[in-house]
């Protein structure tokens, strides 16, 4: 399973209202060709960073429910917020980690994901739910339920490389155009 | 028995409680951090309302500041100056890109050169860092402190970016 076909099977299931924000690199961009709506947000850069924005935004609106789209070598740059997440525990909050094992936007890098299993990580740190996928059926069997359950919630979809699709197109709003409609969305006055 | 001034009046007299009144009163709503012994008094009476909680790292606490902007908190981030360089590209590549404003509340470790070594080069830089980034910087005046935390509301509101105040040694201890 690509991470094309992964977000094929996970995107139509999001309810709607639900935030989604995705990691830098190629999940953003795969994630916006999936499926784009005002409640998500695209990282460009500060890579590591999107559990923790979603984390805030869960904590800030704890009525609203949060998925973040992470991939492997975000998680494991910012490893403390898997402390972070389970401590503070927000019931909202939803994790989804595709793990394909490498760095795939500056050219396919291993990280440590084959040896350091990031699903145990989140096990130990204590998310509530923890759940391992390695193929479509497997997705589209565990997803409905996932995106139903009480956070901390971790869903790790092993994914592969597909260097004969390349990557999605770039995102094609503004950051400053992601903040505005985002904002509006979830009634950011001020 | 204790003697003297109550006890009551003695704490509200504390700059860490009339900054965290200063702060609260001008809205701020979320703060989030990683400490310093300068804030020492600050974060206890943040976590004394049950207001603050602590990040792992300083990027970290900027990405959660991030979050609870976009849904609509006004945020404030707590760090010592050491924590600045790790949070140099959020502050690039998230909250000056996207127009993610938060309040920096800021430590000075290595102020004038008296601090130990490890602080003594950001201590040096830090004022100039600021600027580099674009970040709007004033140290906390323990007499002005209503003056210094309406205008970091008023920068942040106006700009729409992170602003900085900076907390010398000495102010809250």
């Amino acid at each position: 399973m690509t991470l094309t076909e992964a977000l094929g099977v996970l995107a139509p299931l999001v309810p709607e209202g639900m935030v989604c924000i995705h990691a830098n690199g190629f999940i953003g961009r795969a994630g916006c060709a999936a499926r784009d709506r005002d409640e998500c947000f695209y990282m460009i850069g500060s890579m590591g960073l999107a559990s923790s924005i979603g984390l805030g935004i869960a904590l800030a609106q704890p009525a609203r429910r949060v998925l973040v789209l992470d991939g492997d070598g975000n998680v494991l740059m910012n490893l403390g917020t898997l402390a972070t997440i389970a401590a503070r525990a927000p019931e909202n909050l939803l994790h989804v980690c595709f793990d394909n094992g490498v760095h795939a936007s500056t050219g396919g890098q291993p990280t440590v994901s084959d040896r350091v299993r990031l699903d145990e990580v989140a096990r130990a740190a204590g998310y509530r739910s923890v759940v391992r996928v390695e193929d479509a059926g497997a997705l589209a069997d565990a997803a409905p339920r996932f995106l139903a359950t009480r956070g901390p919630a971790f869903l790790l979809v092993r994914v592969v490389l597909a260097p004969a699709e390349g990557p999605a197109p770039r995102v094609p709003h503004t950051p400053e155009a992601m903040t505005e409609r985002l904002r509006r969305a979830l009634g950011a006055t001020r | 028995m204790r003697r003297g001034r109550p006890v009551a009046a003695s704490l509200a007299d504390s700059p860490a409680i009339r900054f965290v009144d200063r702060l609260v009163d001008g809205g701020f709503d979320f703060f989030v951090g990683v400490p310093c012994s300068l804030v020492k008094a600050v974060l206890a009476e943040l976590e004394r309302r049950r207001l603050y909680f602590g990040e792992t790292r300083e990027d970290a606490a900027l990405g959660v500041a991030a979050g609870a902007y976009l849904a609509g908190r006004r945020p404030v981030v707590i760090m010592q100056n050491s924590g600045l360089g790790v949070s140099l590209n959020a502050l690039g590549s998230l909250h000056l890109l996207y127009r993610l404003p938060c309040l920096l509340v800021v430590t000075w470790r290595g102020d004038e050169g008296r601090d130990a070594p490890e602080h003594l080069v950001m201590g040096e830089v830090l004022p100039r860092v600021l600027e580099v980034f674009g970040i709007p910087l004033r140290a906390l005046d323990g007499r002005a402190l209503d003056a210094d935390v309406a205008w970091a509301a008023e920068e942040m509101g106006r700009t729409r970016r992170p602003v900085a105040l900076l907390v010398r040694p000495g102010l809250f201890e």
